[in-house]
């Protein structure tokens, strides 16, 4: 039966996609270079038969999953007939294999879409744009193919029954958190190939930023929602109550958004003014590289456990060197063939040019910090002082004022114009701003807040306040200049600038108040027994056994009162897999705009009393509602009519 | 004037990071001479993890060799090493833990979920002990005799093989002397 060979044909799928990736990094680069049409004519057709053969491959690989083939390792150490049908779709990336394969298939995926949709691009461009694509798909084709390949067999005697998915991945979380931080990831690599394709034609005018803008801006809104998702499921999944634990894994996500961010900025600049040419390739090649040196961190083990690793080095070196090629070789040409002359336009100490120039060196500089304290272990390593890591207090003492001078920039920047602001013009339109940011930001929490005034509270509302109102104050000055029709004339990218920096005043509100204000309690309940945090009264009124499809699950009802009134009733549980025999906590959540409850099942104590950690959580939910407007914000600035203007004259004139 | 060099920085930059990827994928973690090797351990006076209002102090570590372990739990290289300690606890080592700039809460997680090997656990949130014993981060450890003098300094996470290799016989010649 058909079935019965799928992996065969999926590994087959992945030869021929492996196959049409090399010519596609070969010939077009060549015909590029030599200027032959024909050759270059290849990268298209390539591009979608890559893409065809990967989407084959992982169809193959998630029927597989759905037909729990146990004959092939990888479904069988990831996977189980008693799982859900929809958790073991999405084990197809719940490990190693898999989502490497999954982000095979997302860079196919984006080189579809780069040539489908890159129509108005220069024949040469376009096929050197395909050609460094084809080269990272080779790349990492060959890397499946030679180390991880997710279709290898055990037979004939293959096992019964699977080992079962990782319980702390059993969760919506997981169906979609690592695709949207994968396309964000692979996306970066659209801005890597044009950056890399303007070195190569040596046309390092503003035309590659203007195709290379709209992709890093979608980039980086898939990496905004990817991350904002990835700390939802900490919050709620590993029952601690955290959002954000600065480890490997995060940090490996964080450090290409930093840097992404900083190049989509940089990309208007160059766009609109010609300024920071170098700069801006430099960032393109940077985030690319950290998205990789991300990948390589979480699939080596190089971090988290040296053992692991040091059993099977082969990922390790494959990807180092995958990485070496890759960077080294960008880094190299840049070096060669990068505008050594300073860009011929200047533009005053205060201007939106400089402010931009600045805000991206502190984007940078918070990416090193994140970069060395992730890295630190290693550093230290390979210095021969042992093995160490850095926690919070390193990066939280760091990141607070690195972030503060940030968003008092953040504020100047929208407010000035590009090349010269004069300084009379630039006070007066922040003034109000500023004045309503501190009378706020220092007077709110004195006037609402239950708990004692703090200067952190203070200073975290000050700041997105001012992030908030500086943004918005364009469309405020047009509306009070021209009426209702003033705002509508502002672009879609203004508004998508608004909505990205409103989102990060939202994050930042969300984040000073958890921080300083959240309380939690440790106690031990019995059934009948209450305890009291945060004003809220949690009283444990059953505990029962539950049984689910692959685990089995102690479950307590906890009724949740406020002077008498009923808010909810809650049901944290404790779940034991029984096919990886392992325990986990199901946190309970009352979600709310202004504050979430959350409840947790620790252990059982003696003659039946539980240990729970109950929290209260002040606006937590601000933090990743920050992120999705963030997201949002990305998406419509990439919807604004000029990306579509050339696309339409197209249809209009078919050539 | 030729300043074409000055774009070869962002290479040279990731070759030095190559290189330190490259040897950290195949170097064991090794361990540190340490300048306390030989002298007295520094007085301290701490609270204890899961009682604050119980001090522990220097006086509380003489009489047995102890293994004083500084770890965190925001520390994922410490979570590596519990398997190794919590073998160490059960082949009758004292080890007393310092809970490294941390909350007690998020320590006694940690201890919850990954299992706790300490005998005596000391809670150092501002990092005065650790200033003290001069550790760079977490996890390090230190053997220290009877007679509350250091005598084996470990930087870095103790490897499964590091407990039969080094840390036991170490603890056993401390003990016998």
């Amino acid at each position: 039966m058909l079935i019965d060979v799928l992996p065969e044909y999926g590994v087959y799928a992945l030869i021929l996609a492996l196959a049409l990736s090399l010519l596609q990094a070969v010939v077009p680069l060549i015909g590029a270079w030599q200027r032959r049409p024909l050759w270059m004519a290849f990268a298209q057709p390539m591009a979608w038969g890559q893409c065809l053969f990967l989407s084959l491959a992982f169809v193959a690989l998630a029927l597989g999953f759905l037909f729990n083939d146990f004959s092939v390792d990888y479904i069988a150490n990831n996977s189980n007939s008693a799982l859900p049908w929809y958790y073991r779709l999405c084990a197809v990336w719940g490990s190693h294999e898999g989502s490497m394969l999954l982000w095979s298939l997302l860079l196919s995926l984006w080189g579809l879409l780069v040539s489908v949709f890159s129509r108005s691009l220069p024949r040469d461009m376009l096929a050197r744009v395909l050609g460094i694509l084809g080269i990272i798909s080779s790349g990492f084709l060959l890397f499946i193919l030679l180390t991880s390949n997710p279709f290898t067999r055990t037979l004939p005697a293959a096992p019964a029954e699977g080992a079962d998915l990782n319980p702390l991945l059993q969760d919506p979380g997981l169906i979609v958190h690592p695709p949207m931080l994968y396309m964000g990831y692979v996306g970066f690599s659209v801005a890597f190939a044009f950056a890399m394709a303007a070195l190569l034609g040596g046309r390092l005018d503003a035309a590659w930023t203007r195709w290379a803008r709209p992709w890093t801006t979608v980039a980086w809104a898939f990496l905004s929602l990817g991350i904002a998702l990835g700390s939802w499921w900490a919050y709620y999944e590993l029952g601690w109550g955290g959002w954000w634990f600065w480890d490997p894994v995060e940090n490996a996500s964080l450090m290409p958004w930093l840097v992404g961010t900083a190049l989509m900025h940089s990309l208007a600049a160059t766009e609109k003014r010609g300024t920071f040419k170098s700069w801006t390739v430099l960032l393109a090649i940077c985030t690319f590289s950290l998205s990789l040196l991300g990948t390589f961190l979480v699939r080596s083990g190089v971090l988290t456990s040296v053992h692991s690793f040091a059993s099977d080095p082969s990922r390790g070196i494959f990807i180092l060197a995958l990485l070496g090629l890759t960077v080294g070789g960008a880094l190299l040409v840049f070096a060669l063939r990068a505008p050594q002359v300073k860009s011929p336009v200047s533009f005053g100490w205060l201007s939106r040019d400089a402010f931009l120039l600045f805000n991206n060196i502190i984007l940078l500089v918070m990416a090193i910090t994140v970069l060395l304290g992730t890295l630190y272990p290693l550093i230290l390593s390979s210095l021969g002082l042992g093995s160490i890591s850095v926690g919070p207090p390193y990066f939280n003492a760091l990141f607070v004022p690195l972030a503060t001078v940030l968003c008092l920039f953040m504020g100047l920047g929208p407010l000035s114009r590009w090349k010269r602001m004069p300084k009379g013009e630039l006070i007066k339109r922040c003034a109000l701003g500023a004045l309503v940011a501190l009378v706020v930001g220092i007077g709110a929490p004195l006037m609402v807040g239950e708990r004692p005034w703090h200067v952190s509270v203070a200073l975290g509302l000050v700041l997105a306040l001012w992030v908030a109102m500086t943004s918005l104050r364009d469309v405020v000055a047009s509306a009070l200049r021209h009426g209702l029709k003033g705002p509508a004339r502002l672009s879609r990218s203004h508004y998508g600038m608004v909505l990205g920096h409103l989102g990060l005043a939202v994050s930042i509100v969300g984040i000073t108040l958890v921080s300083n204000y959240h309380v939690e309690r440790n106690v031990r309940l019995n059934v009948g027994q209450a305890v009291e945090v945060g004003g809220y009264r949690f009283k444990m009124t059953n505990l029962a056994d539950v049984p689910g499809p692959n685990y089995q699950a102690t479950r307590a009802t906890l009724q949740v009162t406020r002077d008498g009134a009923l808010i909810d009733l809650m049901h944290p549980e404790k779940r034991f897999y029984t096919a990886r025999r392992q325990a986990l906590t199901e946190t309970a959540l009352d979600a709310g705009l202004t504050r979430d409850l959350y409840v947790a099942l620790g252990e059982e104590l003696d003659n039946g009393d539980w240990a729970l950690r109950v929290q209260v959580k002040p606006f937590v939910r601000w933090i990743w509602l920050g992120g999705v407007l963030m997201a949002l914000g990305g998406g419509l600035a990439v919807w604004d009519k000029r990306y579509r203007r050339p696309i339409r004259r197209l249809g209009e004139k078919p050539s | 004037m030729n300043r074409r060099w000055l774009l070869f920085i962002p290479l040279a930059g990731f070759l030095v990071l190559a290189v330190m990827l490259w040897v950290g994928l195949g170097k064991d973690p090794s361990s540190r001479d340490s300048a306390l090797i030989d002298q007295p351990m520094p007085e301290f006076s701490l609270t204890a993890l899961d009682d604050p209002t119980v001090t522990i102090e220097r006086a509380d570590l003489l009489g047995h060799v102890t293994l004083v372990n500084v770890w965190g739990s925001w520390c994922p290289t410490c979570k590596d090493e519990m398997p190794q300690l919590l073998a160490l606890r059960k082949a009758g080592v004292r080890i007393l833990g310092v809970d490294y700039k941390d909350t007690r809460v998020d320590a006694r997680d940690f201890l919850n979920r990954f299992g706790n090997p300490f005998e005596l656990s000391a809670f150092d949130p501002d990092g005065t002990l650790g200033l003290d014993l001069g550790v760079y981060g977490a996890p390090e450890s230190f053997i220290v005799d009877a007679q509350g003098v250091v005598r084996y300094h470990h930087t870095g996470y103790i490897k499964p093989d590091d407990v039969k290799d080094t840390i036991l016989p170490e603890i056993q010649s401390w003990s016998s002397s």
